[in-house]
């Protein structure tokens, strides 16, 4: 017997683990000598209070539905996939080359061969931490975190060796040509007639990694791949009772999840930066976690967590602008959230759990023993 | 390549080697329990500031180095809980122990110091100095073992020296003892542990609390003995290259020592030469920057020399009902 009813493990728990959260960060910010509300109004104000602050939250937000989709692949197959740093640096190569290598004619084709691309590139740098998971038992964690760091290495080595423009001093490519820059969502939206802010960098890509949102649904609940990746997740030993090949689906499996991490280069390089610079990701690999943590690892809630980190992006943005409270603080909250709904679960989901228990004894007036 | 250059080199390597050698060891007693530990980079961040910014109030070091051991412990007590108590993911629990003091050290070191997240210069007894060892001048006219050990190995500060220390003391620890017996057959098979008697959630708790003080001494070293302040994520991913050290040394404590040496020989010479000129070709610092990681996978591959961890490595032991 279930303890709690669905709806309380997809809602309840993480509402409460969010509360923990915000409520340690509030004490974090009361030690330091600063109103934790005063915070919280700025931050809501600043991030969601005007379409200026919606274009950054949902900036960030589309680069976190992108990393929180990869992790959140892979933990249906039981795989923990912290290199999303590292295939979104990855990515980002992908979409400097195809922008700056081939003249396009319009942003539209650049859109769909930067996007191909990226995820191409992404896809790539989680194969061999895939193959040596699946045919040599090297723990994925460990060999994609020593991927994000090659990464780093890698990139900064091309990107200063060999795209860096003559006689530039930053380490950067040249700026993207005019054709490939894409619509930002102000533009969009005004074309409709629906007032939004020009000059935020929120831009065409939401809607790609929307429909990536979609298409991950399928993918996992509506297709044999995503019943095998499910079936995989759950038990192995099953899986390759009933037939699946563990080695195919881990590396696919990887490949997807280091595809969408990749695919999020589209939006913060060539939506944004309009040319390739170091450190570009700025941890939305690892924030990533979080998000699928949180969103259950279904596209809805992974959209929603997007959304709220977004908004603690853009927020703790705006309080180090207003306030003495620097933005490190979205850092705390990030690593909190982790903390509580990742691997202090069975801290909260205990207590709860006896709520419910006893709740359901009340009503049918008989005692059921944690046997049933 | 002259012979004072080389030792130079070597000296430096020791210097960079000793931070990644106490996290190794660190890594090494909490996996051989058991327990994984991706955290180590965070305890080292947050055992660097907190000693930094006690030696700078206090004016005290070894003050210091007690606040960096504790704040270390404090995070590995929150591992503990997640990962033991609560039987929580140990690898998630790791990455929110890295995020959490990344971003308090800025917090704190903001509101405290307001400097950018770093803290004041260290000086005189706030941070650790070189000790001379006895006779240093009086050889260092004997050839090669004279220089060798005047430049070498001696004029580091106390922490060089523990960690060294720390490396036999581990292996008696872990392969002398009953306790030490005890904490590697939690790792590799913890009901057979249960079943013996013994607890297997206070081994682990100790085997993490050694983890934290080692992780303590690391990060008090790099900002009071290697540094003279804390810098905004001064640990630069070592912690990482401590856990890659661990798999390269297949966690044994004396492999341990080469491993780490190798590590902070790579960084000794990347630091000294950004771009290795091998005549025929020339190595470019990125590629030296990313060598440990390079190696690591190759181990991980088990092409030259298969790493084999702990079985009960990353699970939670839960009793049968």
């Amino acid at each position: 017997m279930t303890a709690m009813p669905k709806w309380a493990d997809i809602t309840l728990i993480p509402l409460i683990n969010l509360i923990l959260a915000f409520v340690i960060s509030g004490l974090v910010i009361l030690a330091i000598g600063e109103d934790p509300l005063e915070a919280l109004s700025v931050m809501i104000e600043g991030a969601l209070g005007s379409s200026y602050g919606w274009g950054y939250t949902l900036y960030y937000a589309t680069n976190f539905i992108f990393t929180g989709l990869a992790v959140a692949v892979a933990f249906h197959a039981s795989l923990f996939n912290i290199g999303g740093e590292g295939q979104a640096t990855l990515g980002g190569l992908g979409v400097a080359l195809i922008c700056l290598l081939i003249p396009w004619p319009h942003w539209t084709v650049a859109l769909m061969a930067a996007s191909v691309s990226a995820a191409a590139f992404g896809a790539f740098w989680s194969i061999i931490p895939a193959y040596l998971q699946a045919k040599r038992g090297s723990h994925i964690v460990i060999t994609t975190i020593m991927f994000n760091f090659i990464a780093a290495a890698l990139l900064n080595y091309v990107i200063v060796n060999m795209l860096r423009p003559k006689g530039a001093m930053d380490p950067a490519t040249a700026k993207f040509p005019e054709a490939t820059h894409l619509p930002s969502l102000g533009d969009i939206l005004n074309s409709f007639g629906i007032p939004f802010a020009k000059g935020t960098p929120a831009n065409v890509t939401l809607f790609v990694a929307l429909a990536a949102c979609v298409l991950v649904y399928f993918l996992i609940w509506r297709t044999r791949l995503g019943y095998q990746i499910r079936a995989f997740g759950k038990s192995q030993p099953a899986a390759i009772y009933a037939g699946i090949n563990p080695v195919r689906i881990t590396i696919i499996c990887m490949m997807i999840s280091g595809g969408l991490a990749g695919m999020m280069a589209i939006n913060n390089v060539m939506g944004e930066a309009e040319r390739l610079i170091l450190g570009s990701v700025e941890g939305a690999g690892f924030i990533g976690i979080a998000v699928a943590l949180m969103g259950r690892s279904h596209p809805v809630g992974i959209v929603l967590a997007a959304l709220l980190f977004g908004f603690l992006s853009q927020g703790g943005a705006e309080l180090s602008l207003w306030t003495s409270v620097p933005r490190e603080l979205v850092t705390v909250i990030q690593a909190l959230v982790i903390l509580f709904t990742g691997a202090l679960d069975g801290m909260v989901r205990a207590p709860v759990e006896r709520v419910f228990l006893a709740l359901s004894r009340d009503k049918s007036g008989t005692v059921r023993g944690p046997a049933e | 390549m002259d012979f004072l250059t080389i030792l130079q080199i070597l000296d430096s390597a020791l210097r960079l080697a000793t931070p990644l050698l106490f996290a190794c060891l660190a890594g090494l007693f909490s996996e051989r329990a058991g327990i994984f530990d991706i955290g180590l980079e965070g305890k080292m961040l947050g055992a660097a500031f907190f000693s930094a910014a006690t030696a700078f109030t206090t004016g005290s070091v070894w003050l210091g180095l007690l606040a960096g051991i504790a704040a270390s412990m404090v995070l590995s007590g929150i591992h503990g809980l997640a990962s033991i108590t609560f039987k929580g993911n140990q690898l998630i629990s790791g990455v929110a122990i890295n995020f959490l003091a990344s971003g308090l050290t800025v917090l704190i070191g903001l509101s405290w110091f307001k400097l950018g997240g770093q803290t004041p210069a260290l000086q005189g007894n706030a941070r650790f100095s070189g000790i001379d060892l006895p006779f240093a001048e009086a050889l260092s006219n004997v050839p090669v073992i004279g220089p060798i050990y005047a430049e070498v190995l001696s004029g580091h500060t106390f922490l060089v020296y523990l960690a060294l220390l720390a490396v036999p003391l581990s292996w008696y620890v872990l392969f002398r003892t009953r306790f030490g017996l005890r904490l590697r057959a939690v790792g590799e098979n913890p009901a057979a542990v249960d079943t013996a008697g013994v607890s297997v959630v206070h081994l682990r708790y100790a085997a993490i609390a050694i983890a934290g003080v080692l992780c303590g001494l690391a990060g008090a070293y790099l900002s009071t003995g290697l540094g003279a302040s804390f810098v905004r994520e001064m640990t630069a991913g070592r912690g990482f290259i401590a856990l890659a050290a661990l798999i390269f040394a297949k966690w044994r404590p004396w492999y341990a020592l080469y491993a780490t040496f190798l590590f902070g020989l790579l960084e000794a010479v990347s630091n000294r030469y950004p771009s290795l000129d091998l005549g025929a070709f020339t190595l470019p610092s990125q590629f030296m920057q990313a060598l440990p990681y390079i190696l690591t996978v190759v181990i991980l591959a088990g092409f030259v020399g298969k790493a084999i961890p702990p079985r009960a490595g990353g699970q939670p032991y839960v009793k049968e009902r």
